[in-house]
């Protein structure tokens, strides 16, 4: 069988689309899961664009309070001689979260790489519901209609902050966004919504079913089991979100009064019959968005664990505690969520239970964190662009966990709730986290996604910068916040506790704007090897999972030879071979059945 | 250059310390505090910023040298063939487990202090009422009832008796706020259709910044009052004269002060 590339030879094709494939039913409405990932890929990496000019507007605010900003400001805001308008703040910081988090990071993991991966990491030639799967990417589209069309209906977009506290949200006379701007925003997350729940079906029913033979569970990829796990999250989550979100809708289209008290007059306006409670919107939404917060690192927890193993050519240290602990994260993360809750008003007693559970899921991350310093202990370390990515999310990951146990504490978090201390932690968390290792997992995969390797200088560069800016950024925030500087103030300045912070502000942006440019280098170095990057071979990085076995990039139907699983992902310096790999597939030498010393065939 | 690689995972222990031990003298770090119950909430927090200190400076310390001594360039040693070790995993699960344990624990009485044991059979000294972009106060008259003709109204300039137990009955008029006195350590949302009970005793006189800590619409920023802490017979003073001035435009006011009920 001749190795295939991209659409050009239908291998296999069961999907009745084969020898006449149009450009339409191929490249757009494609059911091949390496077409749709991709699709995944480019849109939430334009979201990305979107999302961080959004946060770097709101640095410029926090950096220099009401000046007009350069080049966008005179244009956008000729009315206010360019400056930002308090109302137009809250919009910012609402559009940001709610775009990075629900168009960025948990798209472009389960959307984007849970859709290339899982076939191929699993060795089966398609997603079990190839047709749901297309559905799951084209249900993004109307979602992605109503975001950008909210900013430009009566009032703008959504201003309530991307968590839509009621009767803020829920209520049109309480801020401007909270007209269409707010309904469209509840659309487009119900929609998103519906989008991972048909990703997470075919997940889920992809890896219990369609592994290759030899595939056993513990057989499998992290990348995979916390793909899997993440899917189970999605689905018993998601459920409760889109029944809050919907009661939203309801709130504000019939005033039915579900999160909106009575007798409530909100801007000189009776808002409603009301007999709701503003606590249960909390309830239910941080119920889906406490493990949304595990849906957005479980995945990049996963592929780091591949690089590192990989890039320190040796087995990855503790694989089966690695697999209990993220179902660990998973299972604690149902019964966590009130800990966003503790300065609510919810009942302190009920807070303390929430505390100590919390307490203990930074048990399984911690274990974690462990295996991979042990992975690297003892290897032979290749500092690839996608191996530096990876590590410096153990090293922000670390950060971010240990700065978790500081708002854990119901105490302290007394003080840090609501300031800057939390938003240096989410950002740890969620950029120096996942988004680096989205950004590793883009290099190490790219030469499968487009059988071409990406430049490892510019690279490099990329990360260097990044990293520099990004612990610029971040890390400073966590002093802001121990001087209690509170977030979402369009100008904290006028309080005296606060005035002296603004020159510490002004370096953040800088070092903010530094982060958004070096993104130019990876957009520059991304698109450049798409088309002009050097080719490669099937297994550019000595890799041993299924996905290196397929062609680069895999025809359609993913391998042109059946594989057979004989070991697990990680045989990194096995002595049984010669090589310092040993993939999956490779069929054990004769007469070696499990001998150390294994000698030569 | 995976020496240099090295490096720069090596500089986030020695600057992420650096920093934080930089912070103090240079005035960016906890507000004073005036609290009877808030050196549990600074000393909670000291104590984690250290015990993390250590986990953070010992990790990220590994991390490197691991990278630094095994380094593929360099290192030629053959890599150790080995998927785990059962020892470490239950050491450094037990260890944790029980340092969380230990904190959660340690917390629970500091927790209680400030948002369970509310006083017992004490009248609030005031009722703060939350609405966008305004902190509303009434502070029982004469009689040392609320909702008695003779409250006393005001915005935006809290005013509290020092050395004594002041219960705080906080409100919302319209959407979420939050009652965030930094150098108090305390914080509550402000929920309509909730009445919360906020308590603390201020140890020292002077002006603070209230401010509003939770999403409250575009004018949330701006939403500032202020918190005089005074002795008891300055309070006494201006809460007379507070008095006094709404007794004299009570007849054009009576009608207005209904409608904030």
């Amino acid at each position: 069988m001749s190795s295939t590339t991209f659409g050009a030879h239908a291998h296999e094709a069961d999907h009745g689309h084969g020898h006449s494939a149009s450009f339409l039913r191929t490249y757009v409405f494609s059911l091949d899961h390496k077409v749709i990932g991709i699709q995944f890929l480019f849109s939430t990496l334009l979201w990305f664009v979107v999302g961080g000019l959004l946060a770097l507007a709101v640095r410029w605010q926090l950096a220099w309070p009401w000046s007009s900003m350069p080049i966008v400001g005179p244009r956008l805001f000729a009315g206010e001689g360019g400056q930002i308008s308090p109302e137009f703040y809250t919009m910012l910081f609402t559009m940001h979260a709610s775009i990075m988090i629900f168009f960025v990071i948990i798209p472009i993991l389960a959307g984007a790489f849970g859709n290339f991966l899982i076939p191929l990491m699993i060795g089966a030639d398609d997603m079990a519901f190839p047709t749901l799967n297309m559905l799951s990417y084209w249900f993004m589209w109307p979602a992605f209609v109503c975001m950008i069309s909210s900013f430009f209906v009566t009032g703008g977009a959504s201003a309530s902050g991307w968590t839509a506290y009621p009767p803020l949200s829920a209520v049109d006379s309480a801020a401007p966004g909270s007209m269409n701007g707010q309904t469209l925003w509840l659309i487009g997350l119900i929609l998103v919504g519906v989008s991972s729940m048909m990703g997470s079906v075919n997940y889920m029913t992809t890896i219990i079913q369609m592994r290759a033979p030899g595939m056993t569970m513990f057989r499998l990829p992290m990348t995979i089991w916390a793909m899997f796990i993440t899917a189970v999250l999605q689905a018993f989550a998601l459920p409760v979100l889109t029944a809050a979100l919907f009661m939203q809708v309801l709130d504000r289209v019939v005033h039915t009064g579900f999160f909106v008290p009575e007798g409530l007059i909100v801007n000189n306006v009776t808002a409603g019959s009301g007999g709701g409670q503003p606590l249960l919107w909390q309830h239910l939404f941080w119920f889906y968005s406490h493990p949304a917060v595990y849906i957005m690192i479980l995945p990049a927890m996963g592929m780091v664990s591949d690089m590192i193993s990989c890039f320190s050519r040796k087995p990855l240290f503790g694989y089966k505690p690695m697999v209990y602990s993220i179902s660990g994260i998973a299972g604690l993360g149902f019964i966590v969520w009130g800990h966003h809750m503790f300065m609510s008003g919810m009942n302190p007693a009920l807070g303390m239970t929430f505390m100590v559970s919390t307490m203990f899921i930074a048990l399984p991350s911690a274990v974690k964190v462990f295996n991979w310093i042990g992975t690297v202990w003892g290897g032979k370390v290749q500092f690839t662009t996608p191996m530096l990515f990876a590590l410096s999310f153990v090293s922000m990951f670390i950060i971010g966990g240990l700065s978790g146990i500081f708002m854990a504490a119901t105490p302290v978090d007394i003080f840090i709730h609501d300031t800057y201390f939390i938003v240096a932690h989410i950002h740890y968390v969620l950029f120096g986290g996942t988004a680096f290792g989205v950004f590793g997992g883009i290099y190490f995969w790219f030469p499968k996604m487009f059988g071409r390797m990406m430049n490892e200088f510019w690279g490099k560069v990329h990360f260097f910068l990044s990293f520099i800016f990004f612990n610029g950024t971040f890390y400073t925030m966590h002093i802001l916040g121990v001087g209690g500087f509170p977030r979402r103030l369009a100008d904290p300045y006028h309080y005296d506790t606060f005035a002296h912070m603004q020159g510490m502000n002004q370096f953040i942006s800088i070092c903010a704007f530094g982060m958004g440019a070096a993104q130019i280098i990876f957009a520059a170095n991304f698109i450049y090897s798409i088309f002009l990057g050097p080719k490669c071979g099937r297994n550019p990085w000595h890799a041993n999972s299924l996905e290196w076995f397929a062609p680069s990039p895999p025809g359609h139907g993913n391998f042109d030879m059946q594989p057979i699983v004989y070991r697990g992902p990680y045989e990194y310096g096995s002595p049984e071979v010669d090589t310092d790999y040993y993939p999956q597939t490779q069929p054990p030498p004769p007469g070696s059945e499990g001998q150390a010393d294994g000698g030569h065939h | 250059m995976g020496k240099v690689w090295s490096f720069l995972f090596l500089l986030v222990p020695v600057l992420g310390v650096g920093l934080f031990a930089w912070a103090p003298s240079n005035g960016f770090w906890l507000p004073r505090d005036i609290s009877k119950h808030g050196w549990q909430i600074d000393h909670l927090f000291n104590f984690i910023l250290v015990l993390t200190g250590v986990v953070f400076a010992a990790t990220e310390g590994l991390l490197f040298w691991f990278l630094w001594r095994y380094d593929a360039k360099t290192n030629r040693t053959p890599v150790k063939y080995m998927h785990g070790s059962h020892n470490l995993e239950v050491i450094w699960t037990i260890l944790p487990a029980a340092t969380l344990l230990f904190i959660a624990i340690y917390q629970m009485n500091a927790w209680a202090d400030v948002k369970m044991r509310k006083p017992k059979d004490m009248p609030p000294t005031v009722e703060v009422t939350a609405r966008q972009f305004e902190w509303r106060l009434r502070y029982p008259g004469p009689d040392g009832k609320l909702g008695t003709p003779d409250d006393i109204h005001h915005v935006n300039d809290l005013h509290i008796p020092v050395d004594e137990e002041v219960l705080v009955q906080l409100e919302s008029m319209d959407v979420l706020h939050d009652f965030f006195l930094p150098n108090l350590r305390i914080k509550q949302d402000a929920v309509p259709g909730m009445s919360i009970p906020v308590w603390f005793r201020a140890t020292d006189t002077g002006t603070y910044d209230l401010v509003c800590a939770e999403l409250c619409g575009w004018g949330h920023y701006k939403m500032k009052g202020r918190l005089t802490i005074e002795s008891r017979a300055s309070f006494d003073q201006w809460l007379a004269k507070m008095g006094a001035e709404e007794q004299a435009t009570q007849e054009p006011a009576a009608a207005e002060s209904e409608d904030s009920q």
